[in-house]
């Protein structure tokens, strides 16, 4: 296996007085996809904004490409290719479609252009003067995921893209996401809805209170759905 | 002699004209600080010392420099910006975190600060500043007499809103403001430096203080007062038009140098306080100022 491209040890983070992550370790290595699972309140935002820096009270280690992230200004960790697409997707309603789109700096060369991406989401070329909130959820969520792939970014931290969207529209996601690994993308993904985070894993982690309670890859999945049905309370 | 309820016309739009060159100067610094309150959501007490700086660097270049209008228009809301951009990293960014409340008491303070040395160095009254030779003379438009220069004026400042407006709405850089009044920390995430990008508007609202600083220096004299004569009224522009609303602080600030104006025709007596009566109006009826969000 080559060097991990993102590998975090020991991770804890607080919300003000309030611990909530008591040591995380996961690695994701180039090209793949992992699936953080959890039930709700686990702690897989946390952790995702924990990496990125969006949460500021933290300790550990985060190595990105081998360097320690965890003590850059925020809008220093961008630049070196991680990408981030929140869990309420963060579009903004004082820009159109087209200037959310536009507005991350683009941090490598590689990204995709903006013909690939309104061919890959026509929805968003149709509407692209549209303010960025009149849009649909799932064309939401997907103007998050193309203004970050637009930048070159690629390591992709990705926070439950899934959630409250219509089946077809899961379904669209989800070959965004593969088309993404196809083109070498790393990718970290948040999901509570496994029968879609099975169609693009390759490996599991699952979280609880705060903690790493399992990891496993995507192959030994079948043998533990009795075991994870009762951790996520599904 | 043509009368409009029984007053001459003449005299009506000499009034409004009047009305319509403090109108604005209202609409450019209430600009700067509708730019200044969206972004930082500081109230920026320094605005008037920010305007009244442009004006004395006009004249200490002119003075001490012999540079004349022309590059002060440039060279002051540089350096005014400069000035700026050391108050916003030395004070004004650590009070962020806080309470609006303390972002005004901070820029009250350096307002005081800044206004008194003046004051104490140059006195209270005004320095001349002379007219630049192009705009000399005056214009015969009938019904009344248009010195040019204040109808330069009145163009420069349509100018530099439209200018302000296109750079906030049109722009890469606008966007990046825009966006980040919403979520900075999300802005951040993808990599812009969002501190300094607070930094550049806060320089960005001072500047435009002080360019109508210098616009304003031949008109009214260079005094260290002349910030605090005009700020109060330029609050309640803003109060009236709504916080943060860039479009709402240029159109009400021209509207009401133009209600002032009536005003002195119509009513002289109520000339001075006609804004603040319209600001509690405005204030009970729609608190949130005529183009702002409820
Ligand atoms: N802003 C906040 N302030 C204080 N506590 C918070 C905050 N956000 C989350 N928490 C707490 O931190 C814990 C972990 O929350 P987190 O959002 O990471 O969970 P999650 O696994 O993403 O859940 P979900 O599946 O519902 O999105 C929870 O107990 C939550 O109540
Ligand atoms: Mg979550």
């Amino acid at each position: 296996m080559t060097e991990p491209l993102l590998e975090v040890k020991g991770l804890q983070a607080w919300y003000g007085e309030s611990h909530v992550l008591h040591g995380v370790d996961l690695t994701v290595h180039k090209g793949e996809t992992v699936t953080l699972l959890g039930r709700n309140g686990a702690g897989k935002t946390t952790t995702l904004k924990s990496i990125i820096g969006v949460i500021r009270k933290r300790q550990g280690q985060i190595s990105l490409k081998g360097t320690n992230i965890l003590p850059l200004p925020l809008h220093h960790v961008a630049k070196r290719g991680l990408g981030y697409v929140p869990e309420e997707r963060g579009i903004f309603a004082s820009l159109d479609v087209h200037e959310n789109l536009m507005l991350p700096p683009k941090v490598a060369e590689g990204g995709f252009s903006l013909d690939e991406i309104y061919t890959l989401f026509p929805n968003l070329a149709e509407r692209r003067r549209s303010q960025g909130t009149k849009l649909s959820g799932g064309e939401q969520q997907m103007l998050a995921i193309a203004r970050i792939l637009r930048t070159g970014a690629d390591v992709l931290l990705l926070d439950e893209p899934t959630e409250g969207l219509a089946p077809v529209i899961v379904q669209r996601i989800g070959d965004v996401i593969r088309a993404l690994k196809e083109k070498g993308m790393t990718i970290l993904l948040v999901e509570q809805n496994f029968r879609f985070a099975r169609r693009v894993a390759d490996r599991f982690y699952v979280m609880e209170d705060g903690h790493m309670i399992d990891s496993f890859r995507a192959d030994e999945l079948a043998g533990r759905m009795d075991s994870l049905h009762e951790t996520l309370g599904l | 002699m043509t009368m409009i309820f029984g007053y001459p016309l003449p005299a009506l739009l000499s009034q409004l004209l009047i009305g319509l060159i403090n109108g604005s100067f209202y609409a450019m610094l209430s600009l700067g600080l509708a730019v200044i309150f969206g972004m930082l959501r500081v109230i920026n007490f320094a605005h008037g010392a920010q305007y009244m700086l442009g004006a004395f660097f006009a004249w200490f270049l002119l003075r001490y420099f012999e540079v004349g209008y022309w590059p002060s228009l440039i060279l002051a809301p540089l350096g005014v910006a400069l000035i700026s951009v050391v108050l916003e990293k030395v004070f004004l960014s650590r009070v962020y975190k806080l309470d609006h409340l303390y972002g005004l008491l901070l820029t009250f303070g350096l307002a005081l600060i800044i206004e008194g040395m003046f004051r104490h160095w140059y006195g209270t009254s005004g320095q001349p500043y002379s007219i630049p030779s192009v705009f000399t003379g005056a214009l015969n438009l009938g019904f009344m007499i248009l010195p040019i220069y204040r109808g330069w004026v009145i163009v420069a400042s349509l100018v530099i809103c439209l200018a302000t407006w296109l750079l906030i709405e049109k722009t890469q850089f606008g966007a990046y403001l825009r966006a980040a009044t919403e979520n900075p920390t999300l802005v951040q995430s993808f990599g812009v430096n969002v501190p300094r990008l607070l930094t550049l508007t806060y320089a960005l609202g001072a500047g435009l203080a002080a360019l109508a600083g210098v616009l304003a220096a031949p008109i009214y004299q260079v005094s260290p007062l002349m910030g605090q004569n005009i700020i109060i009224v330029v609050f309640a522009v803003v109060v009236i038009g709504g916080m943060g609303s860039i479009l709402g602080a240029v159109v009400t600030g021209y509207m009401l140098g133009l209600v002032e104006g009536l005003t002195k025709v119509f009513y002289p007596e109520a000339s001075s306080t006609v804004i603040f009566v319209i600001m509690v109006v405005v204030l009970l009826l729609r608190p949130a100022g005529l183009f702002g969000k409820e």
